[in-house]
């Protein structure tokens, strides 16, 4: 027996899928093994901090959800009533005390891959990830996306349903689909990191930290997937971003733009590593768009002041994303590097073209960029009308704050006799904060 | 993402409404129907039924900060009635959500057809970078 200490919740979480992979495949049923390996986390949860870590923390894991699933497969039994030489036979299957000789290390990578698997919605592929992949109690994942226990619960309950329904074998996915199913994959831990960064503004301290666990899992596919270049590019990517984190919420809970950040306060470890990473998978050649995010992010990073940012160097950057991987924000964010190379009027030009495209219609984003950019130009009434505008479109609370700030800001400068304020508004702070 | 679905039929003075007591079972049944279907399809976050506008108070602190209560209103205004929170992947499925619970049955078991205020709540989910 070892004590439990502040690491222990970090093993049970890493054991979580390996537990799961040999229950899965000794009882061939994800579904049942991914209800019985919970209820065997939930039980860890509640004897270890208390009795102390077993000696084979793992086996412990498997042999307490074997238990359950050789104890539902009785039940099931008993509710057909069988002949009771079946229950024999299923007593046979419980696990002996070899349990280990079962484990496949592929296991937490075939479990990645079904739980983000494209026949899922989003949500669903999100928390049946965090629930079978990085172990936490349904508890948990509900109070991170503040929904209901029991919502939650239908919601993986559901994911797992359709994982049966679409017959999915549990193993790993061929060649051909491999591709595909991988990037799903890192979509998946990216909209993770995305939701927990984005909602880490002040009082959620309560809240379980989503980007760290997408970060974990980051990890964890990297040491899977040594080779791939892109499993190490959104490792570095979540890694480049969540240094700034610290820096990006002032004392009342507001943004904090990337221009106005306190670069002290950013996270060095947290850099070094993500350069190191981006630089190892860059070199690897076959570059994708979240190296080329993650190599955005690092030109940032390595500025030590503002005006030290390599503008060209991120319009470059932004160029080659804009082929790797076209989008409307992509698109948007190309536009604030043009401006800040070729001036706002270039800005403003290349966001014109985003006007007719539907998938951007009404997006705040559109209009806060605009807002700035026709800041940066002078015509202030046209830049609060944008500031409001996209305040107004905007669903976060936060950046709501900010927009709205944006606005007042101008039109005070615009009301008030001190002109001081008003050349230093022009210095460019980027038009959203992050 | 997280939408309010806000169902704002009661109106002042109305009372209860005078239906059979078929119907009314009928509308309440549909509607804890709807309540057990969203629960089960993951995407109910909260649900609540208001008190009628009888028991409705506008509050108001007076000059010392005491509440100054006001609870007669004209016949016209419009009560909310109940709402949903769900937690859905699209807007058109909130909507959908919404446009099932306008046709809850009314007398006679014709749908109703109610008008349901759709808006977001301001938890949105972050912006895509990509």
């Amino acid at each position: 027996m070892t004590p439990w200490d502040m690491t222990s919740e970090h093993l049970l979480r890493e054991l979580a899928p390996q537990a799961l992979g040999v229950v899965a495949r000794r009882f061939r049923d994800f579904v049942a093994a991914e209800d019985a390996v919970q209820e065997a986390m939930i039980a860890a949860f509640t004897q270890w901090p208390r009795e102390g870590i077993p000696d084979n923390p793992r086996g412990w894991l498997i042999q307490v959800a074997s238990r359950r699933m050789t104890d539902r497969v009785r039940n099931e039994i008993a509710r057909r009533e069988r002949e009771t030489a079946v229950a024999r036979e299923v007593e046979t299957m419980a696990p002996s005390v070899d349990i280990e000789s079962d484990m496949d290390p592929d296991d937490t990578l075939i479990l990645l891959f079904m739980c983000c698997h494209p026949a899922l919605t989003s949500s669903s592929a999100i928390a049946l990830t965090l629930r079978a992949v990085g172990g936490l109690t349904t508890a948990e994942i509900a109070n991170a996306f503040l929904v209901p226990e029991a919502t939650m619960a239908q919601r993986i309950s559901r994911a797992k349903q359709s994982i049966k329904a679409s017959g999915v074998p549990f193993r790993l996915p061929s060649p051909r689909e491999r591709v595909e199913r991988l990037a799903a994959v890192l979509h998946v831990l990216y909209l993770i990191f995305n939701e927990g960064y984005a909602s880490s503004v002040g009082a959620h301290l309560q809240r379980l930290d989503l980007a760290r666990e997408a970060m974990r899992l980051g990890r964890c596919a990297k040491a899977l997937l040594p080779d791939n270049a892109e499993v190490a590019g959104l490792l570095a990517l979540m890694l480049l971003t969540d240094a700034r984190r610290a820096a990006r919420t002032g004392p009342h809970e507001d943004l904090i733009p990337l221009t106005k950040q306190d670069r002290n306060l950013w996270d060095r470890a947290e850099i070094s590593e993500g350069i190191e990473l981006l630089a190892a998978a860059l070199s690897k050649g076959s570059v994708g768009m979240y190296q080329l995010q993650a190599a955005i992010a690092a030109v940032h990073d390595e500025a030590a002041r503002v005006e030290d940012t390599d503008w060209p160097q991120i319009l470059a950057l932004y160029e080659l994303l804009k082929r790797v991987s076209p989008s409307p924000m992509v698109t948007l964010n190309h536009a604030i590097a043009a401006a800040m190379v070729h001036g706002p009027s270039k800005g403003l030009e290349l966001l014109r073209t985003l006007d007719a495209d539907a998938r951007l219609a009404g997006h705040y984003r559109l209009d806060a960029v605009r807002a700035h950019l026709l800041e940066m130009v002078g015509d202030r009434e046209s830049a609060i009308e944008h500031y409001r505008i996209a305040a107004g479109r905007t669903t976060s609370i936060p950046e709501q704050n900010y927009l709205i700030s944006q606005a007042a800001r101008l039109a005070d400068n615009t009301k008030g006799p001190d002109t001081s304020r008003r050349v230093r508004s022009r210095s460019s702070s980027p038009p959203h904060p992050s | 993402m997280k939408y309010i679905l806000m169902m704002n039929t009661m109106r002042a003075g109305q009372g209860l409404p005078n239906w059979s007591t078929k119907d009314l079972q009928a509308h309440v049944a549909f509607m804890k129907n709807l309540n057990k279907d969203l629960r089960e399809s993951g995407e109910l976050v909260a649900a609540e039924g208001l008190s009628f506008p009888e028991q409705a108070k506008v509050v108001r602190a007076g000059k010392d900060g005491a509440p100054i209560t006001d609870g007669v209103f004209p016949e016209s205004k419009e009560f909310l009635a109940g709402f949903w929170i769900v937690d859905v992947e699209t807007p058109e499925r909130a909507y959908a959500i919404a446009a099932k619970a306008s046709a809850a049955p009314g007398p006679g078991g014709a749908a109703l057809n109610m008008p349901i205020e759709v808006r977001p709540v301001m938890s949105g989910p972050p912006p895509e970078m990509l």
